[in-house]
């Protein structure tokens, strides 16, 4: 069974958490959302040019990239992190240019060497996959696709071709940490999707406090929480992981009980 | 004629790659608009009410087309090819960019948007668009890096009392590109009702296309007009190169002219062995940026280094991905100016010529120095004079120590 398998097979709705890599002490932040419950880690790799991001994760690149942050940086990041965790799953999330700078085939090989599971490339949609996901494929990671409001029942069969570990819905057209999409569209969206997939469906963007991520996690496999994350760590600097922790158990609790508090 | 397997063209192929680049690197949201987009452009293409429109815009309302003239003094002063000027400057609104706008705002029309977008660097393309928009009755928010804000005041000016909003964008270097993610973002979130003008040849297909189709119009008439006076070609293109438009407008129609040779003429900034310049061709590599494969100055690790020129038109640390293509197969050579060496151009065509050209186009006039020489009497070196310069007065004066 593969590590993304066991995390959404758990019998409970899963917690999936951001923070961007070499902004803050991330490794000790990386323990911190293991040891509040987080089920997933996706770890943003810092661009100068995030043009999918809001102001919060915008920052947070170019704190990381002030700081000196390298791809090599992040790769020991996730090694590290791999060798402390051997069953979270890891997922490398940024854009397109890092990550096929020295080649598609070497930043595969490297992450896959690192531990990491899957790997979410925001500007690399399927018309563009032979840029990167043969490549991770090959090398045995998962490419793991969005899906957005915008994606009709037509597109959907391309973006789930060669796409794996779980689907990341995007429930508001818009960039990361602003509003939360409405319930009722959520769960329709949900419903959708997995009538056409049998990968967990997991929803993000806009999720910040633990009432939004429990009715989320109600008709989903897993919620996606970054920003609110992020916004712990411009405030606490170096010092974030006895915050990010408590966030995130109030998180995970949320999530992970969520179907038992409906009647 | 030249058969179709060998034209220069005929790019991009069906998925908006020249070459190996181009493409549509995209979030998905934006994916089924850009798709959406493709779709209409080709209708649009095929529609002869749309061209009908977009003809007679031109002539009507931009002023086209514009005048191919004989730079007398300025040839006498280089003593080589002679040169002439494509007055672009001429146009309404001062710069090629409007070309374009109205090709662009006649599409978003066509598919129901009803609020309009735009990045901007040096403010033509601002400007141009808050015209069209005004014209057209449709709102404008218009994307501008603060540093471009100061240092462009008449331009940011002129699109407020064209009725545009300007939102100065903070990030980054606070020039174009960070006004162009910002516009990315503000066009992520609002796909349903806004069509975002891109003002250079570069972006996700189609963008590349349709941008070089709309400013082809340069390239045409330029072409005819050369044969209907001189009876002959030009010997050489020149064109300054920011993302790339008014280069790729002028080149284009000439490309299957093997007797046509053609420079696009980078900003080199401080020069392109400082780190100070904005000459991705020269002193970049391939990669992804702003929804496209092309030449990028960026570091090791593909983070984007920012560029610098001290034309705010060309201060993009990319350029179209036509460009970098016809620089790899060298169909186009592509040369680096420096600011220094525009800023005497500028002055030059100032006082010899009568016309203050935009700090872009002084990039172009910049390498008549280096190459006019080389030409003969009877041969003809056509500029690009892609826009006037009335915007960068307050930057030259600054330049040269001079107070206005």
């Amino acid at each position: 069974m593969s590590r993304f398998e066991s995390a959404f097979g758990k019998g409970h709705p899963a917690l999936v958490c951001f923070i961007t890599a070499g902004d803050g002490d991330t490794a000790a932040n990386l323990d911190a959302l293991v040891a509040g419950g987080a089920d997933v880690i996706e770890l943003g790799m810092p661009f100068t040019d995030p043009m999918a991001d809001g102001p919060a994760i915008q920052a947070a690149n170019l704190r990381a990239l002030a700081k000196g942050t390298t791809t090599a940086d992040i790769l020991a990041l996730a090694a590290g992190f791999r060798a402390r965790h051997p069953e979270v799953p890891l997922v490398l999330m940024g854009y397109a240019n890092p990550m096929i700078h020295r080649g598609a085939d070497w930043f595969a090989a490297e992450a896959a060497k690192a531990g990491v599971d899957g790997v979410i490339c925001v500007d690399i949609p399927p018309e563009e996959d032979a840029e990167l996901g043969p490549q991770l494929r090959g090398a045995g990671l998962n490419m793991i696709r969005l899906a957005t409001p915008t994606t009709d029942a037509a597109r959907l069969p391309a973006v789930l071709e060669g796409s794996g570990g779980f689907l990341y819905y995007v429930s508001v057209a818009g960039i990361t940490g602003k509003q939360q999409a409405a319930l009722a569209s959520i769960e329709e969206a949900v419903t959708r999707l997995k009538a056409s997939t049998d990968l967990p469906v997991a929803v993000g963007f806009g999720v910040r406090t633990p009432e939004q991520a429990e009715a989320i996690a109600r008709v989903a496999d897993g919620v996606v929480v970054g920003s609110a994350f992020i916004d712990i760590v411009a405030e606490h600097g170096e010092n974030a992981a006895a915050p990010l922790k408590e966030l995130t158990a109030a998180l995970a609790k949320a999530v992970h009980n969520a179907r038992e508090t409906v009647a | 004629m030249t058969d179709l397997a060998n034209s220069f063209r005929t790019q991009p192929d069906e998925r908006g790659h020249f070459g190996q680049f181009g493409g549509r690197y995209v979030a998905e949201t934006l994916m089924p608009l850009i798709l959406d987009l493709e779709k209409e452009y080709r209708a649009a293409k095929a529609d002869p009410a749309f061209k009908a429109e977009f003809d007679s815009l031109m002539a009507h309302y931009v002023g086209r087309p514009s005048p191919l003239y004989f730079a007398e003094r300025l040839t006498e002063h280089f003593g080589g090819g002679q040169i002439w000027f494509k007055r672009e400057e001429l146009n309404h609104t001062g710069a090629h960019k409007i070309n374009n706008c109205i090709g662009q705002i006649l599409l978003a029309i066509r598919m129901g948007k009803t609020r309009i977008i735009a990045e901007t660097g040096a403010g033509q393309h601002g400007v141009a668009t808050a015209t069209v928009c005004a014209r057209f009755g449709l709102p404008c928010v218009i994307y501008m890096g603060s540093t471009d804000v100061a240092r462009q005041q008449p331009n940011v000016f002129r699109m407020k009392l064209l009725g545009a909003e300007v939102i100065p964008v903070e990030s980054g270097a606070k020039t174009l590109k960070d006004a162009m993610n910002e516009a990315m973002r503000d066009w992520v979130a609002n796909v349903h009702d806004t069509f975002y003008i891109i003002g250079t040849a570069a972006g996700p297909h189609p963008y590349p296309e349709l941008v070089r189709d709309f400013q082809s119009v340069i390239g045409k008439e330029a072409r005819a007009q050369m044969l209907e006076r001189t009876g002959k070609l030009p010997d050489l293109l020149l064109a300054a190169v920011g993302g790339g438009s008014n280069a790729i407008g002028l080149f284009h129609p000439f490309l299957d002219d093997p007797e046509v040779a053609m420079i696009g003429v980078e900003a080199g900034g401080h020069g392109v062995e400082t780190d100070k310049h904005a000459a991705s061709l020269t002193g970049g590599s391939p990669g992804v940026l702003h929804g496209n494969k092309t030449y990028l100055l960026q570091d090791e690790d593909g983070q984007i280094i920012e560029a610098h020129s001290i034309s705010a038109g060309l201060d993009y640390p990319g350029i179209g991905p036509e460009h970098s293509w016809l620089h790899d197969i060298g169909r186009v050579k592509y040369l680096p100016i420096n600011d220094d060496e525009a800023l005497e151009a500028f002055q030059l065509c100032c006082r010899l010529e009568g016309i203050i050209p935009a700090l872009e186009s002084a990039h172009a006039l910049a390498a008549l120095p280096k190459l006019a020489k080389d030409y003969g009497k009877d041969q003809m070196i056509l500029v690009n004079v892609s826009g006037r310069g009335d915007k960068d007065i307050f930057t030259v004066a600054d330049a040269l120590g001079a107070k206005i």
